[in-house]
């Protein structure tokens, strides 16, 4: 499966994150507040707008892998997230999962994930969750794989997500048009 | 529905956000306003537990629970052999990943990942142990820390397959169910680096039909560890927990499967079964005294001139005169199925934790296996070393020490 990633699902407003050329950008590079001061930097976290809780992500050798956690809004307005990005898979999109239960699709989730003010946004297998579409770096079981997540306003929150291995989260992909 | 109706999983829910990361404190103070699809949320809910399922062991600590911890009613030891291949750098990745799962299931939360969340939610005093066998060690690149086998005792009728092993994940528990999940779990983390060599599963009568503290009885009947090191006490710590090097507050395990001839021990008349232990099978007391806690007179001589506590007598020859060199012991007792004609496979999963094996444990399994009457009835069949690192911080994770 090939999937070119355009990013039409993203609102204009991601000056800083289409700078850095989206989803497409090689690792590190989305935009300046990722340094990796602020990816290791959760003590701030009274200052972010989002707290990311019990991050962790399916191994992968190669191909698609998914990523999963709470992110909790610490803020009293909404926040977007509108992408993801992590050094192991140049490729990442936000992606919701749609069914009946029987048969389940995941998509690319328009407009990203939004968390309402002072709520909280589960990403889990079936359900929400940020989609590595092109694995590059093999992600082993304990690996400590970095994230960044892109907020509507272009701030961006950082996170470490542990790798287990994981038999779910196979839905079958739906390339969105 | 909500979680407000049930304060114990609400609590355990936010101890989990709160031990999730440094993000905690947001987390925790914005943690109920979702209604997503919730796994934790769902997880939460049900009738409220009673106090022995949402009872907690503490997992952080200097030393690892599961040694000094009030034996639980079950136990499952599990052995691994480290795939070829898995060196240092993997093995602090599986240790990091089992000591995650381990302080999420000990206070009754899911794993990550964990698939069965609600089956998490009665921790039941879940404690979950780790112990390093030599071929731990080698692959680590440190061989010359690691455990130095037994030597070969001449009533050992040793089978591989209960035998050695690389790593050792002990895990303890009142329920059952809550055992089963916690090994699943914890399996399943584990597989990628290392394969299963054994599975022994044990049991002993519950707190709920004995007092905690008390003696328990084993399948032959026998009050089994009455001469046990206390824990808190000064004997305790002198016994049981290393004082110096990498492993300063850890132990070593020695576990024996020992197996009972239930059928052949049928056949001894109550006396006979008595004398050879040295122990009244009633009150456990010795045969020279009234009481299970009396000390044995070793010295007392029957009407015929003979010793009251035989030569032989099991109590006489594992006698260590210095409470500090004792070992503890927490055995578990197997019944692993009936034969067609109604043989039971069982014994006991003898677990003994002990500063130092060869000081300790050696010299007591050497005198018994040259002389003990119990002999005829009992045969070790499996036998492991293992050396129990020390506990760890909520941020740490066990055998950092050796392996960071």
């Amino acid at each position: 499966m090939t999937i070119t990633i355009v990013n039409r699902v993203l609102p204009a407003a991601l000056a800083a994150l289409l700078a850095a050329g989206a989803c497409a950008a090689p690792s590190g590079t989305t935009t300046g507040a990722a340094s990796p001061a602020a990816a290791q930097a959760p003590a701030s976290a009274a200052a972010a707008p989002l707290s990311i809780s019990d991050p962790w992500v399916k191994t992968a050798r190669s191909g698609m892998s998914a990523a999963f956690a709470t992110l909790v809004n610490t803020t009293g307005e909404a926040v977007t997230v509108v992408a993801a990005s992590t050094p192991v898979s140049p490729s990442v999109e936000l992606h919701e999962v749609v069914g009946d239960g029987g048969t389940t699709t995941m998509r690319r989730k328009q407009g990203g994930f939004v968390i309402p003010a002072g709520g909280r946004h589960v990403l889990q297998p079936g359900g929400d969750h940020i989609m590595l579409m092109n694995v590059r770096t093999a992600v082993e079981p304990g690996a400590e794989v970095p994230f960044t997540l892109t907020l509507k306003d272009g701030r961006t929150v950082s996170f470490t997500a542990v790798a287990k291995d994981f038999a779910g989260a196979n839905e079958s992909y739906a390339p969105h048009e | 529905m909500s979680e407000s109706g049930h304060p114990a999983g609400r609590r355990l829910t936010r101890r989990g956000l709160l031990a999730g990361g440094a993000v905690a404190a947001a987390a925790a103070a914005c943690a109920p306003a979702s209604a997503a699809p919730d796994t934790a949320g769902r997880a939460s809910a049900g009738p409220a537990p009673l106090p022995g399922g949402d009872a907690v062991e503490p997992f952080h600590g200097v030393h690892q629970a599961g040694v000094a911890t009030s034996p639980q009613t079950f136990a499952v030891f599990a052995g691994f052999d480290l795939r070829p291949g898995t060196g240092r750098a993997a093995l602090a990745r599986l240790m990091r990943l089992l000591t995650d799962d381990a302080r999420r299931l000990t206070r009754g939360e899911p794993a990550l990942a964990d698939t069965d969340a609600e089956l998490a939610l009665l921790p039941a005093r879940l404690t979950v142990t780790f112990g390093f066998g030599a071929g731990l060690f080698e692959a680590a690149g440190a061989g010359h820390l690691a455990p130095r086998p037994l030597p070969a005792f001449k009533v050992d009728a040793l089978q591989h397959g209960w035998s050695g092993g690389d790593l050792l994940v002990q895990v303890c528990a009142d329920d059952r169910v809550t055992l089963a999940h916690a090994l699943r779990v914890l399996v399943r983390d584990a597989r990628s680096f290392a394969t299963v060599r054994w599975t022994q599963h044990g049991f002993r009568q519950s707190p709920q039909v004995r007092a905690p503290g008390t003696t328990q009885r084993n399948l032959m009947g026998q009050l089994d560890g009455t001469v046990n090191p206390r824990p808190g006490s000064a004997d305790f710590e002198r016994a049981v927990w290393v004082r110096d090097g990498w492993l300063r507050g850890g132990t070593t395990l020695v576990l024996r499967r020992i197996r009972m001839d239930l059928e052949k021990w049928d056949a001894a008349d109550r006396a006979a079964k008595e004398f050879s232990v040295g122990r009244r099978l009633d009150t456990g007391a010795p045969l020279t005294g009234r009481a299970e806690t009396d000390e044995p007179d070793f010295a007392a001589l029957g009407p015929s001139g003979l010793p009251v506590i035989s030569e032989y007598a099991h109590i006489r020859r594992a006698r260590v005169a210095d409470p500090g060199m004792r070992i503890l012991r927490r055995a578990y007792n197997y019944e692993d199925g009936l034969s067609p004609d109604g043989r039971p496979d069982a014994g006991l999963l003898f677990a003994s934790y002990q500063a130092d094996v060869a000081r300790q444990f050696v010299p007591i399994q050497q005198r018994l296996a040259e002389v003990d009457l119990l002999n005829q009835w009992i045969t070790p069949i499996g036998s492991a070393v293992f050396a129990v690192p020390p506990g760890c911080s909520p941020y740490g994770w066990i055998g950092e020490g050796l392996l960071s």
